[in-house]
């Protein structure tokens, strides 16, 4: 490990213009002629639009013009899609009702986008968007996924009979059915599963830019992946062939998820630039980012985990309810199903398991994956069973955990994954050390001589990232190729460009992808930069989600780190008259090994392009390009443990200390891996403690659509973390990583809520536990 | 934000002229509530006049246990005064707890009490010290001037100038922040002094800050936090919203009101 390299702690490039206000977000584009646009919307959840009259707006001071979806249709512009088909248990394919950009028979949630205002200023946008007369017939409304599917229930979607979309399965159910017979003990539980709004500090935003002369489109726009939007946008929404579209995502302020997917606004802004003539920017404000961002979680489940006289679980049953809002947004039916309940197995040997996942329409914002999309749903469920048991059964949760971990691999589960690599535990007793979990009791009669009541809990998770190989992802629905590509530029004087498909809205990749460059080389950090975010620059890609960056777009690069590596040894040798596999390469200098005879990496690579002297039959140039698609997902685990001091007069809880051990595989930069583990768990305690989006059930209106009623987690709300890794390299790709983004959010609320109910001794607590919440259980506990 | 006129007059009577002529006008003291409101378009004033930079309106005094806070003066200002916690450090904790360092640099002591939002910190304040609030022409007991949810017993065009007390022999106030937008879901500040014993509450009235009776009669029989465990909180008055209901309010009123008594100096 050098100072630069694999390993070493280096404090983020990209920080500098972050820190210093020089970060370049779409809005903070600007092209000549730029018009600014504002979407009426929807302020019933459900309704009928009967008519739509922009006359009164379209004569108003500065308004070029509003354009509703009745236009956008006739010029042929797609209804937005789910891209992962999932079929029912009865064999019948998901039942997706049309979204369309711009509503212009019925609206089905509040925010909706109705038409589009295009005018000199945001304020004159804004003035005429209020001008707009919609007439609306409402509709009954329901926002609960458990009353959608009840008889009677408002029909959203003519499509989908009951609101249903699909009923799909997973696992043996007649083996977990026997296994629950035979049982000598069963837990059975309810866990709710509360909904999330994102909350980037960045909003979402775009600028579409259509050339008549080119008849072209360019669209800046606040997205994880702009590759997949170019694609997604050509091949469904037909808003322009790929070759007619270029996508460029810039400095991203926060995803979480929310920046995956294609919204209507995008499409429309494109399309208005060219109805219109004019360049037309949109952006978020907080409020619309509230209403229109896709949320998370919103899960219901039933669960009955079964125990053999010895505590080896032998069946676990799942029956799940999932919200996806109103529309399909486009990897919604992928969460609740393939990136859910394919980890319902965890960290332990179950030999039966059985999840049955219902998908339901309400009239809210569509939900899709948000930083670890259905593997904290999973875990959450799972660890506070695994919790719940260990007291009915009167022993140690910690032993519990034990006597069931899965302790050789590879290790095939009921539930489709092959894990290949883990040790949990060796992170179960690194957590317990480093919480001084023996210490526990003594630490509870402390706080108990005071008047306050404490709780230890423990949560272990696995969660399957490294998203995704192709073939596997394709047979289980996937519309596209969960694949990542790079390119590596060595230019004349040395220096190296390396343009990859990954897209980095926080993760540090401008640093960590150049340590990986500078460890193979020996080149200074600062002679590499790393490109991405524009499709006329990067090749192609699949972009960031999912935790791939490092397992699958590290991979690629070091692909064709590979191959550049191959060709220069292949020149330096030539140069040094030596045999090629002579060469090293080792502190900028490729040498011939036992000899003094060396080269600088900026030689070889100015002989690959002045080409005087190469190798008979060479190509001039250093610069390789790789595909990698990885052959299994990974499988990142850990344990978390918190420990809690509960104020039983107020219902308030303070974290005295939260540890997570996480076994990541391989680690590149342990500053950034431990920064994602610090955001992630500060994610996590606001699901947990603060967090909850709140529909009023009769109107739908959204109550939490402020940060005055939405409670974000603070510095205050939380203590100073214990982080530490266990390392099992992933053995199924060249870099041994597993990924880290979003192990904190997955693992952190059991952790917490366990350490709640142990606190108050009561079980009967959902998230987010609130201070009512908790006095309420308190005073029902112990 | 619909487009507004921006004054900063420098006399309390050029501000009220300036009102006068614009009928849609509204003063704006900090802006803390105003601002956002109208960045929602949730109020359309033709004109804003900005009371902040009125110099007779600015300034702490204390003369021996008397208070005047200029209505100017921020929360920032009031929470690091040294002579103000010299007689009543009660005061200073309460401002310091308001909103955060943002809102602490901005907002004002006039601008608060003029709003009265049910959850804002200084009303509490206000009723709980027996302060007067001054004004151009006016002076009218805390007691009588917060009438309502944002109401007070202001006119049009009246303009608070300063606030003052007597200070209280001891004080305190302990607050129980909406852990969202961190005004008081609770706050009660008590004081013992020349006013008598008072007890004020914010955030939990459903009629906004409220004197509690029973309290004010159980501690000025026993200046101490156990004197309030046989007095029962009505939980019908209270408010009930999202983060908490009537009957957990009333539970903090009570548990915030015996923290306040302990922590009272």
């Amino acid at each position: 490990m050098g100072v630069e390299g694999i390993g070493a702690r280096v404090t983020r490039k990209e920080d500098k213009r972050f820190l210093t206000g020089k970060g370049r977000y779409t809005d903070d584009m600007s092209v000549p002629g730029m018009k600014y646009a504002y979407f009426v919307r929807s302020p019933y959840a459900h309704a009928n639009i009967k008519t739509i009259d922009a006359s009164a707006a379209k004569s108003m001071p500065g308004v070029i013009d509003v354009l509703d979806g009745k236009q956008l249709l006739a010029d042929g512009i797609g209804n937005l899609i789910c891209g992962w088909m999932i079929h029912s248990k009865d064999g019948s394919p998901m039942k997706m009702g049309a979204w369309r950009p711009l509503a212009h028979e019925k609206v089905r949630y509040v925010g909706d986008a109705v038409a589009i205002v295009v005018a000199d200023s945001l304020g004159e946008a804004r003035d005429a968007a209020e001008a707009v007369e919609v007439e609306y017939e409402e509709l009954d409304v329901v926002t609960v996924a458990v009353d959608a599917i009840k008889p009677g229930a408002p029909q959203i979607h003519a499509e989908s009979a009951d609101n249903l979309i699909f009923d799909w399965e997973i696992g043996d159910s007649a083996a977990v059915d026997q296994a629950i017979a035979s049982a000598a003990h069963v837990t059975e539980i309810e866990i709710h599963n509360n909904r999330l709004s994102p909350n980037p500090m960045e909003p979402r935003a775009t600028l579409g830019i259509y050339d008549t002369g080119e008849d072209h489109y360019t669209c800046y726009t606040t997205s994880q992946n702009p590759h997949v939007a170019r694609l997604v946008m050509s091949a469904f929404y037909n808003v322009a062939p790929e070759n007619k579209l270029r996508v460029i995502a810039p400095d991203v302020g926060g995803g979480f998820g929310s920046k995956i997917y294609i919204y209507p606004e995008e499409i429309v802004c494109l399309w208005a630039s060219k109805k219109t003539g004019v360049p037309v920017k949109w952006t978020s404000d907080r409020t619309e980012a509230f209403l229109t961002d896709a949320h998370g979680r919103d899960h219901v489940s039933q669960v009955k985990m079964a125990f053999d006289a010895d505590n080896r679980i032998i069946g676990l049953k799942v029956d799940t309810v999932a919200n996806l809002g109103a529309y399909m947004s486009l990897f919604s039916s992928a969460v609740p199903t393939y990136l859910y309940a394919t980890l319902l197995s965890g960290q332990y040997d179950i030999p039966a398991i059985h999840a049955n996942v219902r998908t339901v329409y309400t009239n809210t914002v569509p939900v899709d994956a948000y930083r670890g999309a259905g593997r904290p749903e999973a875990t959450y469920l799972l660890e506070r069973t695994m919790e719940t048991a260990a007291r009915e059964l009167g022993i140690s949760p910690a032993e519990l955990r034990r006597k069931n971990f899965i302790r050789s691999f590879p290790h095939q589960t009921p539930v489709i994954m092959n894990y290949d690599a883990g040790d949990y535990e060796a992170s179960l007793e690194a957590a317990m050390g480093q919480a001084d979990w023996n210490g526990f009791p003594a630490r509870r009669a402390e706080a108990g001589a005071r008047g306050k009541k404490r709780g230890i809990g423990m949560s272990c998770y696995i969660e399957a990232c490294g998203i995704a190989p192709s073939q596997a992802v394709g047979s289980l629905g996937a519309g596209v190729g969960l694949w990542e590509s790079a390119e590596v530029r060595v230019n004349a004087v040395g220096t190296i460009e390396v343009l990859t498909g990954s897209h980095s809205h926080g993760q540090g990749h401008e640093t960590t992808f150049a340590q990986l460059v500078s460890d193979r080389f020996g080149v200074p950090l600062d002679s590499v930069s790393i490109v991405h975010g524009d499709t006329d620059k990067v090749q192609m890609g699949m972009g960031t989600y999912g935790s791939r960056s490092g397992a699958v777009g590290m991979s690629a690069i070091v692909k064709a780190l590979d191959k550049v590596e191959a060709k220069a040894k292949k020149i330096a040798a030539h140069l040094m008259e030596a045999d090629e596999s002579d060469i090293v390469v080792e502190d900028g200098e490729l040498k011939v090994a036992g000899t003094d005879k060396t080269l600088p990496w900026f030689q070889v690579a100015l002989a690959a392009y002045t080409a005087h002297n190469l190798p008979a039959g060479m190509e001039p140039g250093l610069k390789e390009t790789a595909f990698y698609d990885p052959s299994n997902f990974t499988f990142p685990a850990g344990c978390y443990i918190c420990e809690v001091e509960v104020d039983p007069e107020t219902g308030r809880t303070e974290i005295i200390q939260f540890v997570a051990a996480d076994d990541f595989g391989n680690i590149i930069n342990p500053l950034i891996v431990e920064g994602q583990v610090h955001g992630g768990i500060a994610q996590g305690v606001g699901q947990a403690l603060l967090e909850n989006v709140h529909y009023d059930p009769a109107t739908g209106q959204l109550l939490t659509a402020s940060f005055m009623d939405y409670a974000m987690p603070r510095a205050d709300d939380l203590p100073s973390f214990k982080v530490s890794h266990q390392v099992t390299a992933c053995p199924n790709n060249p870099l041994g990583i597993k990924g880290c983004g979003e192990a904190g959010a997955i693992g952190s609320p059991p952790a917490l809520i366990n350490a709640i109910t142990d606190a108050i001794g009561n079980n009967n607590l959902t998230m987010p536990a609130t201070t009512q919440k908790v006095w309420e259980a308190a005073r029902a506990g112990h | 934000m619909y487009a507004a006129n921006y004054h900063r007059p420098s006399t309390v009577e050029e501000a009220a002229q300036i009102l006068a002529g614009a009928p849609e006008g509204k003063y704006v003291a900090g802006g803390m509530t105003m601002i956002p409101t109208m960045k929602q378009r949730l109020a359309a004033p033709s004109d804003i006049i900005d009371l902040r930079h009125i110099e007779s309106m600015k300034g702490i005094t204390v003369d021996g246990r008397k208070v005047r806070i200029g209505a100017a003066t921020t929360h920032a200002e009031v929470a690091s005064s040294a002579a103000i916690k010299a007689v009543c450090p009660a005061l200073c904790h309460l401002a310091g707890l308001i909103g955060d360092p943002h809102v602490r640099h901005m907002g004002t002591i006039g601008g608060s009490i003029a709003n009265n939002d049910p959850a804002a910190d200084y009303p509490a304040g206000m009723l709980g010290l027996g302060t007067t609030i001054i004004g151009n022409g006016f002076q009218i007991a805390a007691d009588d001037f917060f009438t309502g949810l944002f109401e007070t017993a202001l006119m049009d065009g009246q303009i608070i100038t300063a606030i003052e007390f007597e200070a209280p022999e001891t004080a305190g106030y302990e607050k129980f922040p909406n852990p969202a937008s961190r005004y008081a879901m609770t706050g009660v500040f008590v004081s013992k002094g020349a006013n008598g014993v008072r007890v004020a509450v914010t955030g939990a009235g459903s009629s906004g800050v409220f004197r509690h009776g029973g309290m004010e009669t159980a501690l000025a029989a026993n200046w101490s936090p156990a004197a309030l465990d046989a007095v029962s909180v009505d939980a019908s008055d209270l408010l009930s919203d999202l983060h908490g209901s009537a009957e957990y309010r009333a539970n903090l009123v009570k548990v915030m009101a015996k923290r306040a008594v302990a922590a009272a100096r």
